[in-house]
């Protein structure tokens, strides 16, 4: 059992939440996720580890509500405890050696982008950080992206506010510009991670992506999570979540987290009762 | 006078067309009638044979004769001396090439029920006795046991029985390992899996969840806090595939998935979250007794058509003759010298079908087993829209990556001494999948037997 500590909406669809969890917070790096589980009925879920405090014990997710888990996560609050909390999992970052980086992340995926930036900013890394939104009103963490970076750049896809335009257009234009990066890290949708990749490939800069595929165990049993990475059958819990952009197949890695969807849609229009039901409870 | 009847008192089964809809068991188990009927048959050999055939040195033939007298519960006694799990291991026990292969009632005729005897005396207890084994007195000394397995179920529960302080790491948030993910319902109902657990949990050993030892705490960090030994029975690992085009479309799936989803998860019951394709036809791959379980499994989930698709022939094949007999009845069609070229995509990379190429079988191979050979140009498409690749697996990584001093043979499985299982790190043994590869539950329960009466001897002096 986890205790929630804290329980903030960062969107209507975001939700942080520092979770006490002394152990996995003593071990915690950036890179590395935890599984949880709601209910004694419910599903395994992989979430990124959004940050950690050794001291305090914690550990802070960062959610979108996507589907049923996400939603009764959601309708945990404050002092609540989440039946099954699971980590550090899978492999630390591992980013030796470079001087600056430029941390992209799309939507919800910043609250995993964040950790990345605060910790390369921390430990001297110049760090550029381009963080994308649909539209003003879904914005997160823009204070803490500003006091984790040299440079912060925000884009909106409708132009409400920010740039106009997609965190491709703005890597491309900052590269053109004579950025040196020795990497770029790129944390979102699927999508945004491919054209990222496809953008940093002509000027052959590494990239590293994280990805967050279907898991049960998150410890290497199930397989459910294999992705194909330079032609080779990789696990994401424990050879990855990060890997080599430039090399991970994204088209196949979609089709393979669309498996359920249908099932998904199904569940989500039967859950409003289920919810109903705690409450009564 | 022994009863003198050549064959085996047949035990009740559930109805093959019945039983392939439904979760529950599929064996029903001898009446107490039967038990004593069938214990009738020993021969109470004085060097009975049949015990060497027992990884855990089950007292066969004392046991057999508490059932004859009808005194179920001296013969559970006689049993817990040696097994802490023989509700488990009298259900999915290999007996046919152990106890049994070497009874002499084998020699004319079938040996004697030796494993349906072992699991009515456990039913039996479970069933009819309520008061606990006594808690026994402390000694102090802290041992640290790694998964929840059969190995280290077995470890925990005979190092209980001796005093000491266990305390047993598991991964997942629901304890028994293989028991509990891999092996089904029907076969082994999780029910039964808990009471042996909280059996252990008597004896006075903790339980702590949601703990991968190897990420959440390490082994150097388990001695510094205090224990004074450690037992790794981490199990089975990394599921393995064939490596041939179409293995990532979705609909595609290990053993090891499909299985935890069903099993642990209770994909099969509505009212649990966890989703699981809905199969009209489903291609398992492998012919061992985890390719029986998910071909099962599908065909209980409701898939019209369920194959089992193996390179070589019924007789190679490595499950128990008995998983086969059961996995026919419930009509499960098997392809035998076929394999697999490819996994054939939908256009929208979902599973259409599965090409194969027919096999015959030529001289044969290291293993002793007839080598299987392609027949060229003897390509066919199996219309599935599911495929399960029941291979096997490599031993988990978490633990050896993390732990100095823990050597591994070349196949990544932890190097022990043959006698004490302790790995090549001081005061850390092993047993079980972590250190054979995939292999049988009796043979882990074996090892983790055979550590805890090292651990014990080695903390003793």
């Amino acid at each position: 059992m986890a205790k929630i500590i804290t329980k903030r909406r960062l969107n209507p669809t975001v939700t942080l939440m520092e979770v006490s969890a002394p152990l996995i917070a003593k071990k915690a790096l950036p890179g590395q996720f935890i599984i949880l589980r709601v209910d004694e009925k419910g599903e395994r879920i992989p979430l990124t580890i959004a940050d950690y405090d050794r001291e305090k014990g914690t550990i802070t997710i960062i959610f979108q509500k996507v589907g049923l888990t996400t939603e009764l996560l959601d309708s945990l609050e404050e002092g609540d405890d989440i039946l099954d909390f699971v980590g550090p999992l899978g492999r630390p970052t591992e980013l030796e050696g470079v001087q600056k980086v430029a941390v992209v992340g799309g939507g919800v995926g910043c609250a995993i982008a964040y950790p990345q930036a605060k910790y390369l900013h921390e430990h001297g890394v110049a760090v550029d950080v381009i963080a994308g939104f649909r539209s003003k009103d879904i914005v997160i963490l823009e204070e803490e992206f500003q006091a984790a970076c040299d440079h912060f750049y925000l884009t909106t896809d409708d132009g409400s506010y920010g740039e106009k335009g997609l965190v491709t257009d703005k890597l491309k234009a900052l590269i053109e510009a004579g950025n040196q990066y020795d990497a770029v890290i790129a944390i979102g949708p699927i999508i945004m991670m491919k054209f990222v990749c496809k953008t940093t490939e002509p000027y052959r800069i590494k990239t590293l992506v994280s990805l967050n595929p279907i898991m049960i165990d998150g410890t290497g049993m199930c397989g459910g999570c294999r992705v194909s990475v330079g032609g080779e059958v990789k696990f994401a819990c424990v050879d990855g979540p990060d890997f080599d952009g430039h090399q991970v197949d994204f088209d196949e890695l979609m089709t393979r987290n669309g498996a359920y969807k249908e099932r998904e849609t199904q569940v989500r229009r039967d859950h409003a009762c289920r919810l109903l039901n705690q409450e009564v409870r | 006078m022994a009863n003198m009847s050549p064959t085996k008192l047949p035990m009740p089964e559930q109805n093959p067309s019945v039983r392939n809809h439904n979760f529950q068991e599929v064996a029903l188990g001898y009446t107490p009638e039967m038990a004593v009927e069938e214990a009738g048959r020993c021969l109470q050999c004085r060097k009975p044979l049949c015990v060497s055939g027992c990884p855990v040195n089950v007292h066969i033939p004392e046991f057999i004769a508490k059932v004859a007298e009808g005194d179920f519960q001296a013969a559970y006694a006689v049993i817990y001396q040696t097994n802490g799990l023989p509700a488990v291991s009298g259900r999915v026990c290999p007996q046919e090439s152990q106890c049994e292969a070497l009874c002499v009632r084998g020699k004319k005729g079938e040996p004697v029920a030796i494993g349906r005897l072992e699991r009515f005396v456990a039913d039996w207890y479970r069933e009819n006795v309520a008061e606990k084994p006594e808690k026994p007195a402390s000694n102090g000394v802290k041992v640290a046991v790694v998964g929840s397995g059969p190995a280290g179920l077995t470890c925990a529960s005979d190092l209980g029985k001796l005093g000491y302080e266990v305390t047993i790491f598991e991964a997942f948030h629901t304890p028994g390992g293989v028991l509990v993910y891999g092996i089904p319902q029907f076969r082994l109902p999780k029910e039964i899996v808990l009471r042996e657990v909280e059996g252990i949990l008597d004896l006075g050993a903790q339980l702590s969840l949601n703990t991968v030892v190897g990420k959440t705490i390490t082994i150097d960090e388990l001695f510094d806090m205090g224990f004074r030994a450690v037992f790794v029975g981490s199990g089975a690992g990394l599921p393995m595939f064939m490596g041939i085009p179409g293995e990532t479309l979705s609909g595609v799936y290990s053993a090891n998935e499909f299985l935890t989803r069903v099993n642990l998860m209770k994909a099969y019951l509505d009212d649990y979250d966890t989703p699981i394709q809905k199969s009209r036809a489903v291609a398992v791959v492998g012919g061992g007794n985890v390719a029986m379980d998910a071909a099962r499994c599908a065909k209980r989930l409701g898939a019209e058509h369920v194959y089992v698709v193996y390179r070589r022939g019924e007789a190679e094949m490595p499950a128990r003759a008995e998983e086969i007999h059961h996995a026919k009845e419930e009509g499960i069609e098997f392809h035998l010298l076929n394999n697999p070229t490819k996994i054939l995509s939908d256009g929208h990379g979902a599973v259409a079908g599965m090409e194969c190429i027919r096999m015959e079988l030529g001289e044969p191979d290291e293993s002793g087993r007839r080598r299987p050979v392609e027949v060229p140009g003897s390509e066919f498409v199996l219309e599935v829209d599911t495929v399960i690749m029941s291979l096997g697996t490599t031993p988990n990584p978490l633990i050896r990556s993390t732990t100095p001093g823990l050597e591994t043979n070349r196949k990544g499985c932890l190097i022990v001494q043959e006698d004490t299982m302790e790995t090549t790190r001081k005061g850390v043994y092993a047993g079980g999948d972590a250190v054979t590869g995939a292999a049988t539950v009796i043979l882990a329960m074996g090892a983790g037997k055979k550590a805890a009466a090292a651990i014990h001897q080695a903390l003793a002096d």
